[in-house]
């Protein structure tokens, strides 16, 4: 540690590269913390959900309906502890770029998702108004909307304008939920479309999660051969289908943040070489005055190790403080969050590209003739 | 006088390691933001290709997709019957009406993922001229047979020529593969549309695409169209439909071209910066010399700045050369207004090949304005002294 302030001498001795050097580094380490942050959250969004809960859907596709009849015979198996069903508004408020989620959804809903919360008082006013829409805390937030204010969505699937009153304001436990859905009542739906519609999907509560396999399997032979077979599967494998839909994007992220790194790294090692050419002389007294080249090589590395370092503090600091409170991500990438083992991963990325970029002029260091060195000076 | 370009060139080569390191530098950034652009150009080619300037489509009025539409076998007999729709020698109507739905169907690699089925009518192929079968024939009225899209037959099973696709509780016939100009089309699965009309929602239509007999006449028609008391429709350009289906996610393409290689590029011009503060401290006596002979500090900016653009554009053309590999390579994504899958090719184009230098010139410019600065002002007798 003696050595930390010949270290810091030379890191001062250019100030402008040294600056320089480190925010390189920082860039690359916030594109790292941003592009992996999307990969995790991307893996979050495939886990949400629970086991032990089951969603059935049709086997022709997913936006072919099911028949209400299935909810009776599907709570009449075994381990099947409640069913509850849901459908796809797709309505537009306002302008179709303001995309949200729209589920009509029926009374059982709520009780089975305790990990959303909602009031109680609020959870009655809703359950007790035809009209009554339960809203995300973050679509709330997008929209300025207040509690009990009246919006309107223009139906695509359901023609017409749609008035729905806000009784109710959800913040999931679990941020990869997301907090930008709006649920109102299956029944008004069905009311208003003259009863012309039947449930979207079927979401199933199991009294235990290990008989998840046995209960889908069931319920799709149940309906096998009839005019509308069915798929069923775990309510996380339902909702990883989903993000594997956005394509493969842990490859393009895991691409470009390959390039991103070799970028620096080649750029970083440059100029260490550079300030290694430098100081050729001094290295060469050094060497004179009994430095060993093993130290010699470890100044030379730690300083490089230095740099990178302090680059990636800033840069990945900078991506927690500026990417982290962006509701325009949250939007696009429910649950977008910059995680701490998003951090201390980053930092190891910056300790490790200090290293090899300090490694050439490392060897170089260490290997240099102290009288070829003087000649050269002189 | 300018100093000759020789001078940066030979200087180049005296300290290649510096300046290829650099160069390739630049050249990773440079390749990630045409390899995005790439990729977000070939999503929305994909899109735009799909429709025709000249082909008019109809939907429900509000509904924004074909999935959320439905139109009667009355709307498409009015709508075959307008005096605005173009028709063929024997006076025939070029007019589809066609049944869109998503299926579930199983990858090459078996995982399911949606498909689109369209129905579509007899005149279908003169509307959509750019509709080519490259293999086996077109389906036959009346049978149960499909032709597939060429970038769906690679990616899906069963869906070889003679093989047997099975969906809406019957089995269908693959008879040929066709394809679209790399459009969406390419993605899905046709057949005929009184078909797949009793299987699947019954007797509606979900998009009539027709060919206009005068493309400038869209608005006129559109009105006509959209205020028929009989119908309860919207009317949009065809090309214009499929534009709008790029949308958000189109957007979040460009978006991240953008943002990555802007964050990417900030990175390497200061990385530019260095090693031209570098060159020019190494070079001090030369740069002496040089004002010695007579050249003017203008002369030394400039001299200073070529050479850092001419690095700057060899990392520019590497860039460039490492993404023609992925020119053509296929990749998916989901149309998010129908769920449906939709595969499209990276196009690497001439274009994005000039933009591509663009930005690296803009980079060596960028990250060498400063020392070249530093060069011209330097006091001839310091700058000697080094020596």
């Amino acid at each position: 540690m003696k050595y930390m302030r010949l270290i810091w001498a030379n890191l001062l001795r250019r100030k402008t590269r040294t600056v320089l050097t480190v925010l390189s580094v920082a860039v690359a380490l916030f594109l790292f913390a941003a592009l992996r942050s999307v990969l995790t959250a991307f893996a979050a969004a495939g886990e949400v959900g629970s086991e032990a809960r089951l969603v059935t859907r049709s086997a022709i596709g997913i936006t072919f309906p099911l028949p209400q009849a299935y909810a009776q015979r599907i709570s009449a198996l075994d381990g099947v502890r409640e069913v509850s069903w849901a459908n796809w508004f797709g309505g537009v408020y306002v302008d179709p770029q303001n995309f949200f989620a729209q589920f009509a959804v029926n009374d059982t809903y709520f009780p089975m998702y305790p990990e959303v919360r909602i009031p109680s008082e609020q959870l009655q006013a809703f359950n007790g108004e035809r009209t009554a829409a339960i809203v995300g805390q973050g679509l709330m937030d997008r929209f300025g909307w207040r509690m009990g204010q009246t919006v309107t969505l223009q139906g695509t699937i359901f023609p017409g304008d749609w008035d729905f009153t806000i009784r109710g304001v959800y913040v999931p436990d679990d941020p990869s939920f997301g907090d930008e859905s709006f649920f109102f009542h299956y029944d008004y739906l069905l009311e208003r479309t003259n009863r012309q519609i039947t449930p979207g999907w079927f979401i199933l509560q199991l009294g235990n999660p290990d008989a998840a396999a046995a209960v889908s399997a069931e319920v799709d032979a149940l309906f096998e051969n009839s005019s509308s077979p069915t798929t069923t599967e775990t309510e996380k494998a339902f909702n990883a289908g989903f993000v594997t839909m956005w394509g493969n994007v842990s490859f393009l992220v895991r691409a470009i943040g390959t390039a991103v790194f070799f970028a620096i790294l080649l750029l970083a090692a440059n100029t260490m070489m550079m300030a290694a050419r430098e100081r050729i002389g001094e290295v060469a007294v050094l060497k004179t005055l009994g430095f060993s080249n093993g130290l010699l090589s470890g100044l030379v590395m730690t300083e490089a190790v230095t740099i990178s370092l302090l680059g990636g503090v800033v840069g990945i600091l900078g991506a927690r403080a500026v990417l982290s409170r962006s509701e325009m991500i949250s939007s696009i990438i429910p649950g977008y969050a910059i995680e701490w083992s998003t951090v201390a991963l980053g930092l190891g990325v910056a300790a490790l590209l200090g290293l090899a970029s300090g490694l050439v002029p490392a060897i170089q260091a260490g290997r240099l003739s102290v009288v070829d060195a003087f000649r050269r000076v002189a | 006088m300018k100093i000759p370009l020789v001078y940066n060139l030979r200087s180049l080569r005296q300290r290649p390691v510096s300046t290829l390191t650099t160069a390739v530098g630049m050249a990773l950034v440079v390749a990630v933001f045409v390899a995005m652009m790439a990729l977000s150009n070939g999503f929305e080619a994909a899109l735009v290709s799909t429709g025709s300037q000249d082909n008019v489509m109809v939907l429900r009025k509000g509904a924004n997709a074909e999935m959320s539409s439905a139109l009667s076998r009355e709307a498409a007999n009015i709508v075959a019957a307008s005096p605005f729709v173009a028709r063929d020698p024997t006076g025939q109507s070029l007019v589809s009406p066609e049944t869109f739905v998503v299926i579930s169907a199983h990858r090459v690699t078996g995982e399911l993922a949606n498909v689109v089925v369209r129905g579509v009518g007899p005149r279908a192929r003169d509307v959509r001229q750019s509709v080519r079968v490259v293999e086996g024939r077109w389906f036959s009225s009346g049978a149960s047979e499909i032709v597939v899209g060429e970038t769906l037959s690679r990616r899906f099973a069963n869906t070889g020529i003679g093989d047997t696709f099975r969906f809406a509780g019957r089995d269908w016939t693959v008879v040929g593969r066709f394809t679209a100009d790399g459009s969406a089309f390419e993605s899905e699965i046709w057949g005929e549309n009184e078909q797949f009309m009793p299987v699947f929602r019954g007797q509606v239509f979900q998009s009539i695409t027709f060919r206009l007999q005068d493309s400038g006449a869209f608005e006129g028609v559109k009105e006509t169209l959209e205020d028929d008391p009989r119908l309860y429709v919207d009317a949009f350009r065809e090309q214009r439909f499929w534009e709008n289906q790029a949308g958000l996610l189109g957007g979040i393409l460009r978006f991240l071209a953008i943002f990555i290689s802007s964050v990417m590029a900030i990175g390497a011009v200061f990385g530019a910066v260095n090693t031209m503060y570098a060159a020019v401290a190494a070079r001090s006596p030369e740069i002496g010399v040089l004002l010695t002979l007579g050249f003017r500090p203008r002369n030394v900016l400039t001299s200073f700045l070529v050479e850092a653009v001419l690095i700057a554009l060899l990392g520019g053309v590497i860039g460039c050369l490492l993404t023609l590999p992925i020119n053509g390579l296929v990749t998916s994504t989901t149309n998010w207004n129908s769920f449906s899958e939709l595969a499209f090719a990276f196009r690497v184009t001439p274009g994005l090949f000039v933009q591509g230098l663009i930005f690296a010139a803009v980079m060596g410019t960028l990250g060498g304005i400063l020392p070249a600065w530093r060069a011209a002002r330097q006091p001839v007798a310091t700058a000697l002294r080094e020596a």
